[in-house]
């Protein structure tokens, strides 16, 4: 009897887990849809801006006065590594994945004798980072209270590191985040943004022989150009992220209404048999009391 | 066909415009710039300031606060840390961005930085004077 009703309840209860799982995946896709719309749209000006660097890079290569944006300290002691994670749970492996390869990281610098700086952006990542490397998180910011992500919220990073990197108090820094190739495919990436390094690929426009005129000087359209380059990268990987996080959580919901739907029919199964049993046992007694009389 | 000037406006969050045109006229820190079609290469940064953008007899205009602007044979790109209509600009928003300079230049802390946000200030300021 005790296990016919047990039965019940947990039917019932894997029943609304589905129900909530379900909605969050239908949730996750329309936003899904918004955020890579978003990511799309961001596109041409982080293009443009890598082919313009890449041009202005170029042009100053082996210069000893390049910006320290572009040609580093000369140094290489201390690491600020930027993990950007998700702020919510409910999307599989998303978060744990990001962070895992910055643990890699962490490790592998860690073993050279190189220091390390984080910055956790989103508070999932940091939720498991501090737990190991709780003392190396220097800056912590999550987007719980934005409704949707804007340049605004990039600068405000980049700001923090140039600030630092003004300061002289880092060498190197690195971004990860989760590169959205599509719905099924998420990569945790990582990027190095200080120095710059101009993207492979990117071809400069043919001038048709021509050199540029810069107004004013080269040198500081490039200082010019250089902060405002962290601050894309920062933006466009918090871009990728929204989507990927979606993406990732409309994949994790999408297996887990399953799961729950194939658990509901287990059960069923389970409940039918109990009840079929506790029936005929019920026929079995009435039938031994009959023939009893 | 007569030559136009193909032109791509982009801010970090969408591209706002991408038109073939007669000519833009572009505010650069060190003046304005009239750029028409078959330019000579040019790069050059943005003061606060409003593009305009005309094409045969229309003319629009854009406002525009900070970023680059690119001249090669295959157009002017702009990238604008912030651009919008002129029609959406109100005196409010011209107020805000003008508070912000006054910031900008109160935190300057180099001779250099001081100059760059007295003449962002400068255009903004005739910018409100001209609405």
């Amino acid at each position: 009897m005790t296990n016919l009703k047990d039965l019940k309840t947990r039917i019932g209860s894997v029943k609304s887990t589905q129900k909530i799982t379900k909605a969050k995946q239908m949730v996750a896709a329309a936003k899904l849809r918004r955020a890579e719309e978003r990511a799309t749209d961001a596109r041409p000006y982080t293009e443009r801006m890598e082919m313009v660097l890449a041009n202005l890079a170029a042009g100053s290569e082996g210069n000893p006065n390049a910006p320290k944006l572009l040609a580093g300290t000369g140094k290489q002691e201390t690491h600020l590594l930027i993990v950007a994670t998700a702020d919510k749970g409910l999307c599989g492996g998303f978060n744990s994945s990001i962070v895992r390869l910055a643990r890699e990281h962490i490790t592998r610098l860690q073993g050279e004798g190189k220091k390390i700086k984080i910055i956790a952006v989103g508070r999932k990542g940091d939720d498991q980072l501090k737990r190991l490397y709780g003392n190396l998180i220097i800056w912590k910011t999550n987007f719980l209270e934005v409704k949707q992500i804007g340049f605004a919220q990039a600068s405000e990073i980049a700001e923090k590191v140039l600030f630092m990197f003004d300061a002289g108090e880092f060498d190197v820094a690195t971004l990860f985040y989760g590169k959205f190739k599509n719905v099924m495919t998420q990569t945790p990436t990582p990027q190095q943004i200080i120095p710059a390094i101009a993207p492979e690929g990117v071809e400069a426009p043919d001038l048709r022989g021509a050199v540029y005129d810069y107004e004013p000087d080269e040198a500081e359209i490039l200082t010019a150009l250089l902060p405002r380059y962290v601050g894309v990268q920062i933006f466009r990987a918090l871009l990728e992220n929204v989507a990927s996080e979606q993406a990732a959580s409309m994949t994790a919901m999408d297996n887990a209404t399953r799961n729950a739907g194939e658990m509901i029919e287990k059960l069923n199964l389970q409940y039918n048999r109990a009840r079929q049993a506790q029936i005929t046992t019920e026929l079995i007694e009435i039938i031994a009391g009959a023939e009893a009389l | 066909m007569a030559d136009k000037l193909h032109f791509n406006l982009v801010s970090p969050e969408r591209q706002l415009m991408s038109a073939d045109v007669d000519e833009v006229d572009i505010p650069g820190t060190e003046g304005w710039i009239g750029v028409l079609p078959n330019h000579a290469p040019l790069m050059t940064t943005l003061a606060p300031g409003m593009l305009r953008i005309k094409n045969g007899a229309e003319e629009s205009r854009i406002f525009v606060r900070g970023g680059f602007a690119e001249i090669s044979p295959s157009g002017l790109t702009i990238l604008a840390e912030e651009a919008m209509p002129a029609a959406e600009l109100d005196a409010a928003a011209i107020a805000q961005r003008i508070k912000d300079a006054e910031e900008d230049f109160a935190d300057a802390d180099t001779d250099e930085k001081k100059l760059n946000a007295q003449q962002g200030l400068d255009r903004l300021k005739e910018l409100q004077a001209a609405l």
